[in-house]
């Protein structure tokens, strides 16, 4: 187990090298009076001033020694100005981040508990009429794009009964936030509420939130289920169910007890799926329901063709991604004693 | 009578072939379509999709007597039809560019449905008694008419799906095989590359290669298919890498080595015809994903360009429309059930494929 750990972390450094030299490889696309033009302000006065820029920043030099200093830089945490944001990349992602983790935050919980509710329901019900009920739901979830079901509930709760809002919170509490009557100590309006003993505000930063939460976890209660379906199926047909059984355990035990824990092993391994789906939702939700997180930052970069921001945001998704395998990767050790004896 | 001239699939296959020729007959001498090659090569690709669809239900019962599998098979056939008939079913305006939507008029606003009853337009369009713009069976977005969209961007929808697929395959076939059947350092460099493109998460990659490539290339089909298939190829490489590491340590493998044939013939001989199967398998599953991504990307503007026959780029029009969306629900409502049910056709496919081939469901059913 520990032998496994260590091997682990060792193998990190490495991964996330790998994970630079690849954004460094997909910038380096760009030709250097493009990249150079990234750096400008202004426009160029001379017409050398161009070629100045490349040589300044060292854009004619070779490539191993452009990403040498690419990655000296990174490692300071300087991703070049987000025309965007109208701040550096790096505290653009910093100021970001707390409304993305906010709405993330909220979609795993039903994520998790009814994903893997409705699958253990589906699969002890196998072929009853509640199994086909939640088939049909996973499949139609996972074809329905997410952007045409978002635009469905803004069409259905928003355009026409007015009772879900788009964006993070109301135009009064924003006023509130301005005169200093309201403190935000977290960036996240529910904590913040919370803390400063507001339940007005919380209940309009709810109401903003219950449309982007339930459109970006939709997919992945359908992903959860059809795991959490067929690997119960697997355990349940396992001998030592079948002698719980016979021992005359309630139904219930057998299920609750002895097939779901060992069925949600598999289940565990999604982890790593779902923060993917949640990064890749996170973009689309968030530009629908102009939600200001990471994600509808990095969607308006794209087509403004502000690539550094887009660079950054790319080398975050790529770290976190990294560690956050990683960290599945440990927990499923740790659950499984089949992987911790290896 | 030969048994051959007595096998269904044969007479499949001959009406099917028929019905090839006489298309792209009409379409180029009558239509003038063939001067746009993305009308041919999709024509191509959806009969390929028919052809294969046909014989697989032929060949697997299974899959007819399943009854979610038999509706998705009817879904696909019924979009095939669909992206097959589109010239008659909407008559381009420009036989150069069908691609093209046609635009009736230059208003902003969205305009809605023409008469009760939408069927009754699209009869009206195909039996020529009214032009599309006349007939506006699913309203106008920026006067873009929704139906030639949707008709249209049918045919594209295949095309990208199995474009995009097919290429994925392919280089995760090189990439895996390669790696698997030469072993060692060779695997090792290849794995871990594959490490970390999977290191992204698979849209926000792709979001990023359009940003990128979209100076150099410009914003279009092109820069958004290449997005897409520089990161979709890992997990077909490691499949079809599984299943050649199994393979490669068969005796007919050390036969044919003993006896001295190449490397690249051991492996297009031997190998990767008895590896490929599970890997095509999965691939097609995949059809409908690479559409919905490819919609996603369309939809964020980093896709197809504006007027483009392309479902996502259509709803991509709702975002201007969002507090008026309850009285122009048809921007989103007809290109949405498009993608729907499109995707939804190749996912039940998939489902069923699933389900017959895991060994371990078996007996479930």
């Amino acid at each position: 187990m520990l032998a496994y750990i260590i091997r682990r972390l060792l193998l990190l450094p490495f991964l996330l090298l790998g994970v630079t030299i690849f954004v460094f490889a997909i910038f380096s696309l760009l030709s250097p009076e493009m990249r150079a033009s990234l750096y400008l302000t202004d426009v160029p006065k001379s017409p050398d001033a161009m070629q100045r820029i490349i040589h300044k920043y060292g854009l004619d030099q070779p490539i191993y020694i452009q990403y040498w200093q690419w990655l000296n830089q990174i490692i300071r945490g300087d991703l070049g100005w987000s025309k965007t944001a109208q701040r550096p990349v790096f505290e653009a992602l910093l100021y970001y981040l707390p409304a993305t983790v906010e709405l993330s935050l909220w979609a795993m919980l039903p994520v998790i508990l009814v994903g893997i509710w409705l699958g253990i329901l589906s699969a002890v019900h196998q072929d009853k009429l509640i199994d086909h009920t939640m088939r049909v739901f996973a499949l139609v979830g996972w074809s329905l794009p997410t952007f045409v079901f978002g635009l469905l509930m803004l069409m259905y709760f928003y355009a026409k009964l007015q009772w879900f809002p788009p964006g993070q919170i109301s135009d009064w509490v924003t006023r509130e936030v301005i005169n200093g009557t309201f403190i935000r100590y977290t960036q996240m309006y529910t904590i913040d509420a919370l803390l400063n003993g507001r339940l007005d505000v919380f209940w309009d930063s709810l109401r903003h939130l219950i449309m982007p939460v339930i459109t970006l976890s939709y997919v992945q209660w359908a992903l959860l289920l059809r795991v959490t379906r067929s690997s119960m199926l697997e355990t349940l047909r396992q001998e030592y169910v079948m002698t719980a059984r016979a021992k005359g355990l309630k139904e219930s035990v057998v299920i609750n007890k002895h097939a779901a824990r060992n069925a949600m092993i598999p289940v565990a391994t999604m982890g790593g799926l779902l923060l993917i789906g949640l990064l890749n939702g996170v973009v689309i939700t968030e530009t629908i329901f102009n939600y200001p997180g990471i994600g509808r930052w990095a969607a308006d970069a794209a087509i403004r063709l502000d690539i550094l921001s887009v660079v950054g945001f790319t080398l975050f998704n790529g770290v976190l991604l990294v560690v956050g395998n990683l960290v599945v990767d440990l927990l499923y050790a740790f659950i499984d004693p089949r992987v911790r004896l290896e | 009578m030969p048994t051959w001239l007595r096998h269904p699939l044969f007479w499949i296959y001959l009406v099917l072939g028929g019905l090839f020729v006489f298309i792209v007959f009409v379409a180029r001498y009558e239509l003038g379509l063939a001067e746009e090659p993305l009308f041919l090569v999709s024509t191509i690709l959806v009969f390929g999709v028919v052809t294969a669809i046909l014989t697989a239900a032929y060949r697997v019962r299974k899959l007819l007597r399943n009854r979610l599998s038999l509706i998705g098979i009817i879904i696909v056939l019924f979009f095939s039809a669909i992206a097959i008939a589109a010239p008659w079913l909407a008559p381009p305006e420009n036989p150069r560019e069908p691609y093209r939507i046609v635009r009736c008029g230059y208003t902003h606003m969205p305009q809605p449905p023409n008469g009760e009853n939408p069927l009754e337009q699209i009869w009206k369009v195909i039996t020529k008694q009214a032009t599309i713009c006349e007939a506006r069976p699913f309203g106008l977005i920026q006067s873009y008419d929704i139906y030639y969209g949707i008709v249209w961007g049918t045919s594209m929808a295949f095309f990208v799906g199995l474009v995009i697929t097919g290429l994925n395959v392919l280089i995760g076939l090189v990439i895996g095989s390669i790696g698997a059947y030469f072993g060692r350092w060779i695997d090792e460099i290849l794995m871990r590359i594959t490490d970390v493109f999977l290191a992204f998460p698979f849209l926000v990659a792709a979001i990023t290669m359009a940003a990128v490539l979209q100076p150099s290339l410009g914003r279009g089909l092109l820069t958004a298919m290449i997005a897409l298939i520089f990161f979709g190829w890992m997990g077909y490489a490691r499949l079809i890498r599984g299943d050649i590491l199994a393979i490669k340590e068969r005796d007919y493998v050390y036969a044919a080595q003993a006896l001295g044939v190449p490397h690249h013939r051991i492996l297009m001989r031997h190998i990767i015809p008895n590896a490929i199967y599970p890997t095509l398998v999965v691939g097609s599953m995949d059809i409908g994903s690479y559409v919905l991504s490819f919609a996603a990307l369309s939809f964020l503007g980093l896709g197809a360009e504006v007027g483009f026959a392309d479902w996502g780029q259509m709803i991509s029009f709702a975002r201007d429309w969002i507090p008026r969306l309850s009285d122009h629900w048809y921007i989103v409502v007809y290109p949405g059930m498009a993608i729907l049910l499109f995707v939804l056709g190749w996912n039940l496919i998939g489902d069923a494929f699933r389900d017959i081939l895991d060994p371990r469901l078996k007996g479930a059913r």
